[in-house]
């Protein structure tokens, strides 16, 4: 709150509240928890105040007003419960509903629709009105998006997300009044990068994502709190999980960060990811051959062959791997001999989103980059080449090697493949020790500016798949390197502890909007 | 060529010079003393042309009655930030065909009006917003603007006062909704004519999100007089809280429709009877609606009232706009109202769910009516939708919409429980 600004003293449903000057009613409201029913309304846009729906009533006013636009006065009583208020709400969902299909059943906003919530709570079972409903049809606005005209109440939130963050308004209402439906002005599909966000800001069925059509009711998603694993911004989300599936990516609100917003590559990102061969059983080399087995008989091998071993340790790792699992693979590499580690990143066309220049898809499309540099592992351009001639222990976590050479390996004395799909390449290791993808584990990621942000479990991992900081800290621990980790926030603590990039950092400290060291904060603007 | 429908019991300021095509240029104009006024005004302090048009009690013609001069001393003072005139010449209301007369016949009685009012304000352009379909009349605005310049009243230093002011004629595509003040700044900026959540006022953020004045064309063109005449002679007219003359587009079933102006203390039933001559021969008056269809329609029996803003208030309507339609006793009311908020239901913007959704289906109710398959619930919903719509939106048209039928049921129920029980209509063909 801004010191400076005056307070302003209401009451609201009988409850005294004092708010900054300047507040809207409906935010004042929100701060006593009373959620006024809105439509137009969307905490990252402007305020058409339209829709009609957050009418409440203002003792001595003569007409409802409008909360979410109306500013708070001194002494203002209102109430947003009283005989008034519910009869303006009762006739707003009346006019929406009079051509509103009502087809729940197949439509995908089902359970998370404010259309079916206020009408719900509003009561009204019976229509009075006996006219036919206007049938309007459906179609693509992008190639991944189709808008059902019939379930649309206008309330101009796709157009002003287009307009104001997307800042390309290329959508629009054509025709007036009761006529109005959303469309581009030339009636042909748009691209952005943005774009699906206007499935998120449309609050009924109208704006659906086709690749979800039909695929989930949304009551039977469980939702996770996770950080998008498509580019170094991080954007903080939700993973949607079905059948031990992500089947959707939401945004997570972080002012910081992404505010409301995420980009399509992400959601396509992560939707699509865990195509490919899991890594779901460990697997020891036995007489030229990977055999499986069990994780004792796995760490014991580790253990075994890492005991002695000469010539020091490389590392080949995936910048999208979690801090806590790079910090072990440096840890293990620390114990033979730190030799070096590399990774390379995959790169794309930075896009800005305009109206929140904070949000970039950025040009790193992996989600850790600044992490494992923090951690000591150095961007390349030619992952191999690094390697090429080692002859001691050789790392490899999470990088794919598709395009591996052939003689890939071939002179280390060890190699130990960490990871959770399982490459042509990888089978030439020695030991195979299976992990779980991002969505089977907790973990941090460090985005580009430096800022560490934790993301949580939403699947289970296959097979015997374990994190590598649970399997690694135990092969340390008997190494000497101190105890095995219970947790990934005990794996975090441990690194905080060795480097500055996280120092002051815990897991409780990041919660669920991240954090930035003190060390990394200062270091950034020393820079 | 003598305007139709002269009558002597008129008090013509305004309409002077209809029907005399010499008045329409400059040179006519100016020897018919235009131009005066402005000099005057120039030649007076911007806030003493303003407190001269709020004695004057000057009420805004375009429907609402605000009174000019008070709306004229929102306008900050400092001129820091460009600021603009805009002159609503949209006419739209149905019934309402005054402000298109004032400009066709004296475009400089107009355009004086907006000099003045622009210097009074401290604008340093001014806008006329027309409507597209007066395709004629902006010819003749476009004329005279250009007259206007040539001889100095418009563009750099205007008459050596060192007030400078651009004029640009502006025309609209046709929707009665961006006459409304905000939907006109809008369609101004070249966005779609929707009207904007007040505040902020067009004093305080107007067209291009600066302080902005907006008044009607007979509003405007009654300042030159004033100015040049003062408050005092302004008031010789008219009643204490509605000084003055008014414009009346009488239409509908009158033996002389047209345009009459009378000063504002005259009785209605006098303009109806009397200067427009009544209902045609052999019929009766039904009602009559004084100020265009966003107005409450009165009965035969309410006409005993002045054309104050008062007086009508009194009798239960609104003096509006001055659009009176008359009905005689060959209306069928239901198809009336209904063709009435069918007009409303296509001018809505759209923006808000109760006049989007509602002005459809009162629609629908009422043509359901109209064509003999109306219940007798249908009349309390007809009233419960229209108070459902009234007072719940941004701008008033879902209220005017409401109107209509709110008012046509408390007066002329028999006739749609004649279209509900038995399917026939009281309408005498
Ligand atoms: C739906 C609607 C339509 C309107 N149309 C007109 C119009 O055509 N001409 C006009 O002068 N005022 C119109 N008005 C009134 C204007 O909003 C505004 O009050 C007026 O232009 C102010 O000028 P005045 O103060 O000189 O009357 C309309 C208002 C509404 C709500
Ligand atoms: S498509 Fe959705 S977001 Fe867009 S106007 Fe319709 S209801 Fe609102
Ligand atoms: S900007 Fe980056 S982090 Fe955000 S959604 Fe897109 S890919 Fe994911
Ligand atoms: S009341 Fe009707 S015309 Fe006025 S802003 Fe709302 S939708 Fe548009
Ligand atoms: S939320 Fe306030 S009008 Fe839509």
């Amino acid at each position: 709150m801004d010191s400076e600004s005056k307070l302003i003293n209401l009451t609201i449903d009988g409850t005294e509240v004092s708010v900054p000057e300047g507040t809207t009613i409906l935010k004042a409201a929100e701060r006593l928890g009373i959620v006024i029913p809105r439509y137009c309304w969307h905490p990252g846009l402007s305020a058409p105040a339209q829709c009609r729906m957050c009418l409440v009533e203002v003792e001595g006013w003569p007409k409802p007003q409008p909360a979410c636009v109306q500013q708070v006065q001194d002494g203002m009583v209102v109430n947003t419960d009283c005989v008034e208020a519910r009869k303006a709400r009762r006739g707003v969902i009346e006019f929406l509903l009079l051509n509103h299909p009502l087809d729940c059943p197949i439509c995908d906003a089902a359970g998370q629709c404010m259309l079916q919530d206020y009408a719900h709570e509003t009561g009204q079972l019976r229509r009075r009105a006996v006219e036919a409903k206007v049938v309007l049809g459906r179609d693509h606005v992008t190639p991944e998006i189709v808008y059902f005209a019939d379930r649309c109440i206008l309330c101009t939130r796709c157009v002003r997300f287009m307009d104001e963050i997307a800042q390309e308004p290329v959508l629009q209402v054509i025709n007036r009044g009761h006529k109005g439906y959303i469309d581009t002005m030339t009636d042909e599909l748009f691209e952005h990068p943005f774009s699906m966000n206007i499935v998120d800001v449309c609050p009924v069925g109208a704006l659906v994502n086709e690749d979800f059509l039909f695929k989930a009711r949304s009551w039977d998603l469980d939702q996770t709190a996770s950080i998008c694993p498509g580019c170094s911004q991080g954007c903080n989300v939700a993973l949607g999980t079905k059948e031990n599936r992500v089947v959707r990516l939401k945004p997570r609100f972080n002012p910081e960060v992404n505010s409301y917003w995420m980009c399509d590559h992400g959601r396509r990102e992560v939707v699509r990811w865990g195509a490919g061969m899991r890594a779901e059983v460990p697997l020891v080399r036995e007489a030229e051959r990977l055999v499986p087995a069990d994780w004792a008989r796995a760490l014991d091998a580790t253990v075994e062959a890492l005991r002695g071993v000469e010539g020091g340790a490389k590392a080949i790792v995936d910048p999208g791997a979690s801090n806590e699992s790079l910090y072990i693979v440096r840890r293990l590499m620390d114990q033979v001999g730190f030799d070096g580690g590399s990774f390379r990143v995959s790169s794309g066309p930075q896009q800005v989103l305009k109206g929140f220049p904070k949000l970039a898809l950025r040009e790193d499309r992996a989600a850790n980059a600044s992490g494992a540099e923090a951690l000591g592992y150095g961007r390349v351009d030619d992952i191999y080449g690094a390697v090429r001639s080692h002859r001691g222990v050789l790392f490899v976590l999470e990088e794919g090697l598709d395009d591996a050479p052939e003689d890939f390996a071939d002179g280390s004395a060890l190699f130990v493949y960490i990871g959770s799909v399982l490459s042509p390449a990888a089978r030439k290791a020695d030991i195979v020790l299976p992990s779980p993808s991002f969505a089977e584990m907790d973990g941090t990621f460090t985005n580009f500016e430096g800022r560490v942000q934790r993301f949580t479990q939403g699947l289970r991992p296959p097979g015997l798949a374990r994190p590598i900081w649970m399997s690694g800290s135990v092969v340390l621990a008997r190494l000497g390197g101190g105890e095995p980790f219970t947790s990934a926030a005990a794996a975090f603590a441990a690194l905080a502890e060795e480097f500055t990039a996280f120092s002051g950092l815990s897991y409780e400290k990041i919660g669920l909007t991240g954090a930035v060291s003190a060390a990394a904060e200062s270091g950034a603007t020393a820079s | 060529m003598a305007y139709p429908y002269e009558h002597p019991r008129e008090e013509r300021m305004l309409s002077r010079y209809f029907g005399e095509v010499d008045a329409i240029g400059i040179d006519g104009w100016i020897e018919r003393g235009g131009y005066t006024a402005l000099e005057k005004a120039l030649g007076t302090a911007q806030d003493d042309v303003i407190q001269v048009v709020k004695d004057s009690g000057l009420r805004g013609r375009g429907g609402a009655g605000f009174p000019a001069g008070l709306k004229w001393s929102f306008m900050p003072k400092d001129g820091k930030a460009p600021s603009y005139v805009a002159c609503n010449a949209d006419e739209s209301e149905p019934g309402t065909f005054k402000d298109r007369e004032l400009m066709r016949w004296t475009p400089h009685q107009v355009i004086e009006g907006i000099i003045i009012a622009s210097y009074a304000v401290r604008a340093q352009h001014a806008y006329i917003y027309i409507r597209g379909e007066f395709v004629d009349i902006v010819r003749v605005l476009n004329g005279a603007v250009v007259e206007a310049y040539e001889r100095g009243y418009l563009g750099m230093n205007i008459l050596g006062s060192g007030y400078d002011l651009d004029l640009t004629v502006h025309t609209g595509a046709g929707a009665y909704i961006a006459g409304e003040e905000t939907g006109l700044l809008n369609s101004l900026e070249g966005r779609r004519a929707e009207p904007r959540v007040k505040p902020p006022f067009p004093a305080q953020k107007g067209a291009f999100g600066m302080p902005t004045t907006v008044n009607n064309v007979e509003t405007l063109a009654s300042v030159p007089h004033i100015v040049l005449n003062g408050a005092d002679w302004y008031r010789q007219w008219g009643t204490e809280k509605s000084p003055g003359t008014k414009l009346f587009s009488c239409c509908g079933h009158l033996q002389r429709p047209g345009n009459y102006e009378v000063p504002l203390d005259f009785s209605l039933k006098e303009l109806v009877y009397d200067l427009c001559g009544g209902p045609p021969e052999g019929r009766e008056l039904l009602g009559v609606i004084p100020g265009g269809s966003s107005v409450p329609i009165l009965t035969v029996d309410e006409l005993d009232c002045e054309v104050s803003y008062e007086g009508i208030e009194a009798a239960g309507s609104f003096l509006g706009s001055g659009g009176l339609i008359a009905m005689d006793d060959s209306t069928c009311m239901v198809r009336a109202v209904r063709r009435m908020v069918e007009f409303y239901a296509h001018e809505s913007c759209g923006q808000c769910t109760p006049c989007r959704e509602g002005t459809s289906w009162l629609t629908k109710i009422l043509r359901r009516i109209e064509r003999g398959d109306g219940r007798e619930e249908d009349i309390p919903l007809l009233l419960d939708v229209g108070s459902n719509m009234a007072g719940s939106t941004i701008c008033p048209l879902s209220d005017s919409a409401a109107v209509p039928v709110v008012s046509s049921i408390q007066k002329f129920e028999d006739e749609y429980m004649a279209h509900i029980r038995d399917g026939s209509c009281t309408a005498k063909r």
